[in-house]
């Protein structure tokens, strides 16, 4: 399974989305396009809400969900929740285990990566990630993803989505210091009352080691559209081979049977 | 199991809903036909050439050459499959950059270009070798013992690692079945390398290729009613709709295919006996029965093809429900 640069001498840096303060301004949505060059997709508002995008995809990289859920008791009022989703950067990163071109790699700074001059579209990742966040652009038959900015954080610079949310729904930063700021975080909500806060993805005994990019919700992942636990299903790959090696086995049992079974030939 | 809201509700969800919108938690993968195609065709080549390896062995030298052909040709089949399925065709060559055991695409990389050539060479030194005389049949025949060997036992791990490449992924219709799809495939690889090499091998000669159609085809139905009743709740992808539509293509066809290749077995029985003891086989074989070998064989190797797309197509329904991603997570959740 991948690790995370640990030796690199450079710590892990990762994004900590606090979704008790998104506005849905999309802001975020806009400076990633504009900073990364993503093309435009279509424009349609989905389901009659505010959410005019399909999830995340090659041509979004940040997205902004909009739950807009119906009141619960007559004196409870409409709730909206709001959440920049965006690619997790994995500590156990399928999409990296499973890249057979070696186009998906780790950068020093801990983050996951697509080199668009190696990928050649194989289209593994999509369905190896838990999250749904890889897909193919149709135009040029290769992967895209976030990068967490690379070009900017590599030079020291935030990404262009955290630099631009203007609520710090989005924070960047070394993930360490993001998780004790999202831990008190979550404990200040509670004292609040607002019960239902909790943390997702931070902690690094999850099914894929923690996220890189991590969030503090109001109400269960998959209400957002998020795996309640993901899991990176390289860590089953040890029993996996090992079934391919016995069918292998049974297959050749099978021809020897067929043929030891019948008469000798001539 | 769709836990979203009714289509034309409107925004609002309830709160109790349990998805966003009804939409997908992970994505469909974007492979389209010549992946299943090529799970058909791999282990068709990889089953062929273990079962012309071991007939040579046991002494079938007839039915040896036919399924070396069968393999040559499926094995040349593969790689412009998997070429064409990607989205930059031209870069295919990066997959050689890397081996990565964590990455079954990598690894099966490296395993078709290694049993590709094995195969080429071992059916390109069986089949022409013999009909070439001077420099080149014998440079042929060298290869050929070293090729032959090594195509056999890479068409093992050929035929089963395509189970491993669609297991590991988040598709749970996939990976929940990760025990039995290399064991599916196995069974699919023999029944199609049996029934391909029964319809073109003269039926006193063909026995063991069609013993070996016969009880992998069965073998393959209880694989795959294993496999359903593992993943339980999961098995609904296969169905309805398009999966479903292929899974009983596939259950009537190997069923068809494996009582026809019954039936052709029971008339070739006694001819193959006779034509033991005659010159020319071909025309020992009992009347009907040799057109009764090639419809079951060609009924099996639909059945095969069938299976490798219902189980191809179930991934994808799978992947758009967002509850097949979400309960058995819970379900986890709340046992842990």
């Amino acid at each position: 399974m991948s690790e995370p640069a640990a030796s690199a001498g450079q710590p892990r840096v990762g994004f900590f989305t606090d979704t008790s303060l998104c506005i849905g301004c999309k802001a975020c949505e806009v400076a990633c396009k504009e900073w990364n060059g993503v093309p435009d997709d279509p424009l349609g508002f989905a389901e009659s809400s505010y959410d005019h995008g399909d999830g995340l995809g090659p041509n979004r990289w940040r997205h902004v969900a909009f739950v807009e859920q119906e009141p619960m008791f007559d004196h409870e009022g409409l709730r909206w929740l709001m959440a920049s989703d965006v690619c997790k950067h994995c500590t156990h990163a399928a999409c990296l285990d499973v890249c057979p071109t070696g186009a998906l790699f780790r950068t020093e700074l801990g983050t996951v990566v697509v080199q668009e001059d190696v990928c050649n579209g194989c289209g593994y990742c999509v369905p190896a990630c838990p999250f749904g966040v890889l897909s193919r652009r149709e135009e040029d038959g290769r992967v895209w993803k976030c990068t967490l900015c690379y070009d900017r954080t590599s030079a020291g610079m935030e990404p262009a989505c955290a630099k631009a949310c203007p609520t710090d729904s989005i924070q960047y930063g070394e993930l360490e210091v993001l998780r004790v700021r999202a831990a008190e975080r979550v404990e200040q909500l509670r004292e609040r009352g607002e019960s239902s806060a909790r943390l997702y993805g931070e902690d690094p005994g999850d099914g894929v080691g923690g996220f890189g990019a991590f969030f503090l919700l109001l109400d269960d992942p998959e209400v957002y559209g998020l795996p309640p636990d993901p899991v990176a299903t390289t860590r089953d790959l040890p029993g996996m081979w090992g079934a391919a090696a016995a069918a292998a086995g049974a297959l050749a049992a099978g021809i020897a049977a067929a043929l030891l079974t019948g008469p000798k030939p001539r | 199991m769709n836990t979203g809201p009714e289509p034309g509700s409107g925004p609002l969800q309830d709160r109790r809903s349990r998805s966003y919108y009804g939409r997908p938690v992970i994505a469909a993968p974007v492979w389209t036909w010549e992946v299943p195609v090529y799970l058909f065709a791999g282990g068709l080549a990889g089953a062929s050439a273990g079962l012309a390896f071991a007939s040579e062995v046991g002494g079938h030298d007839v039915l040896a050459r036919r399924a070396w052909g069968v393999a040559g040709v499926a094995i040349t089949a593969c790689p412009p499959l998997l070429v064409s399925d990607l989205g930059r065709p031209e870069r295919f060559l990066n997959m050689m950059r890397v081996f990565k055991v964590t990455s079954p695409m990598s690894v099966g990389s490296w395993l078709l270009a290694a049993a590709g050539t094995a195969t080429g060479a071992a059916a390109a030194s069986r089949l022409l070798a013999p009909r070439r005389g001077g420099s080149l049949a014998s440079a042929l025949e060298r290869i050929g013992s070293p090729a032959a060997p090594a195509a056999a036992v890479l068409g093992m791990p050929l035929a089963t690692y395509t189970g491993v490449l669609l297991a590991n992924t988040a598709v749970p219709v996939w990976h929940e079945a990760r025990r039995e799809l290399p064991f599916l495939f196995a069974a699919g690889a023999a029944a199609s390398a049996g029934a391909a090499a029964t319809a073109i091998t003269p039926a006193a000669h063909a026995g063991p290729a069609r013993r070996l159609a016969l009880g992998a085809a069965i073998a393959e139905m209880a694989i795959d009613r294993a496999m359903r009743r593992r993943l339980g709740p999961l098995a609904a992808t296969y169905e309805s709709g398009p999966p479903a539509r292929w899974h009983r293509a596939a259950v009537t066809l190997l069923t068809a295919g494996a009582a026809t290749l019954a039936a052709s077995g029971r008339r070739a029985g006694p001819a193959s006996a006779r034509a033991g003891r005659l010159r020319n086989p071909r025309r020992a074989a009992a009347p009907g029965g040799r057109p009764l070998a090639v419809a079951g064989a060609a009924l099996t190797l639909g059945g095969a093809l069938a299976t490798r797309f219902a189980v191809f197509r179930a991934g994808f329904a799978s992947a758009e429900d967002p509850a097949q991603t979400v309960a058995p997570q819970r379900a986890r959740a709340a046992a842990a």
